[in-house]
């Protein structure tokens, strides 16, 4: 089987991810920080190590910043429920994933008013245009750092200069780039960051975060209220991080996972891994643009964009694409619209979609070679008939 | 037990108590993480229990990192 489905989650992981878990369930199991017996504090050690070694990765000073949560979209609806309020005014872009979009359209009906700002066709966003829309009641920009339809990265270090010069909080949804293109919060002055734990991270399903600068957490109501093993001699929420917005037993396994992940990425060094995933993607797009019939989507620079490319055989649906990829060559892609329906919009490949192949670090060359090959044969057999 | 020996610090948080457990193993302190002692709080968490000529460098070290800490309590039977 050739694995080419990196965007939605990281296939194999590391080695010691799967230790570290097998060893949790085995050997810790406890729930952290309910109880002072050791395995309970043991369990609290561990995720308190993947907390820092999450704030180690995205230069956060202090690690209890990093809440840690079930996936990047809780995070991002922590932020965009418990935020925003009516009369607010929200500035996003047209390439989003829906768990930005989704959350914003649901605040609407609340009052909430929303701006998308129109990405290039390749998905590249002018940053004048973000500048352009900031009114006098804009409280907050949500940008992808990277669009999962395209891979196209976003300029977030401009946006949050901008941001920050007009005074409007700034969110970035790393779902896409956490890991594998680097990322620091004070130099890109990202006030807000939503990651995925599942993807570049390395981590098991069911884990994610979300960096919250110092301050803004007064303004940002919980998702969740309930037990945090702090405080417990209050009925009211507490308001200090990570246990204002963890309420509830947490996926201690799964961030055990989520810790040997992201020292992975450490030891490797992001810039190593950014390498290596910009090589895949450069002979994957080039590979692709030399069929007949194929149309490659996004930016042809392989420095602006992470490793995702979407692309069609003309006259052919992109799940008919997929399914010959899959029961002719054991190759696994994903056809469709990717939830992201106005990034489809922005390409112009609404209703139809694309065919996506996101490769990650473990793919050899080989892989990709037998890819292209593969795609050629499809291509050809459909201009025969 | 000597428990004259020591003192204990009390945390808002179990983050806070395993950041300042993990910084103070570091500077080769003899810290240990136990239950609060009954009688210091209601509070269902853990505290960090440290050698009492320790004091100094422990409360420098929570200044330094700004942690605030709902106090500091010798140990008593």
């Amino acid at each position: 089987m050739i694995y080419l489905d990196n965007a939605a989650t990281s296939w194999p992981k590391p080695e010691a991810v799967y230790r570290a878990m097998d060893h949790f369930m085995r050997h810790t199991g406890a729930n952290p920080g309910r109880s002072a017996h050791q395995p309970s504090i043991e369990a609290g050690r561990i995720i308190y190590e993947t907390r820092e070694s999450l704030a180690t990765l995205f230069g956060i000073g202090d690690p209890t910043r990093v809440v840690l949560t079930s996936n990047a979209t809780e995070a991002l609806n922590l932020v965009i429920k418990g935020l925003l309020q009516s009369g607010d005014h929200v500035i996003t872009s047209s390439v989003e994933h829906n768990s930005v979009m989704r959350p914003l359209r649901a605040a609407e009906k609340r009052g909430v008013e929303v701006t998308v700002v129109r990405c290039m066709p390749e998905g590249i966003l002018h940053p004048p245009h973000i500048e352009q829309a900031i009114r006098s009641n804009t409280r907050l920009i949500a940008l992808n750092h990277a669009s999962n339809v395209v891979g196209t990265l976003l300029p977030i270090a401009e946006v949050g200069l901008i941001a920050r010069q007009h005074g409007v909080l700034f969110l970035v949804d790393a779902a896409q780039t956490a890991g594998c293109y680097p990322i620091d919060v004070e130099a890109t002055s990202i006030d807000l960051l939503a990651f995925s734990g599942h993807k570049g991270l390395y981590g098991p399903q069911g884990t994610g975060g979300l960096y919250i600068r110092e301050g803004i957490e007064s303004s940002i109501e919980p998702l969740k209220y309930g037990g945090t093993g702090s405080r417990s001699e209050h009925e009211y929420q507490p308001d200090f991080l990570p246990d204002k917005y963890e309420s509830g037993t947490p996926n201690s396994v799964g961030l055990a996972g989520l810790g040997a992940g992201v020292r992975f990425v450490l030891e490797q060094g992001v810039p190593e891994i950014q390498e290596r995933e910009q090589e895949l993607i450069r002979f994957l797009t080039d590979g692709l643009r030399a069929i007949p019939d194929v149309t490659v989507y996004g930016d042809s620079d392989p420095q602006g964009r992470v490793a995702v490319v979407s692309f069609n055989i003309s006259g052919l649906t992109p799940s008919e694409v997929a399914m010959q990829l899959e029961e002719d060559h054991q190759i696994m892609c994903r056809p469709g619209l990717h939830c992201s329906p106005m990034g489809h919009k922005t390409l112009g490949t609404f209703p139809q979609g694309a065919v996506r192949l996101s490769p990650g670090y473990f793919n050899p060359n080989e892989d990709l070679e037998r890819t292209l090959k593969a795609v050629g044969k499809i291509a050809a057999a459909r201009a025969r008939c | 037990m000597e428990t004259e020996r020591y003192s204990v610090v009390l945390f808002h948080s179990m983050s806070n108590a395993l950041q300042v457990e993990k910084l103070l193993k570091g500077m080769g302190m003899a810290v240990k993480l136990i239950p609060v002692p009954r009688q210091l709080s209601s509070d269902c968490g853990i505290c960090l229990r440290f050698d009492r000529r320790d004091e100094p460098r422990v409360k420098a070290t929570l200044e330094k990192k700004g942690i605030e800490i709902q106090g500091i309590h010798p140990m008593s039977r």
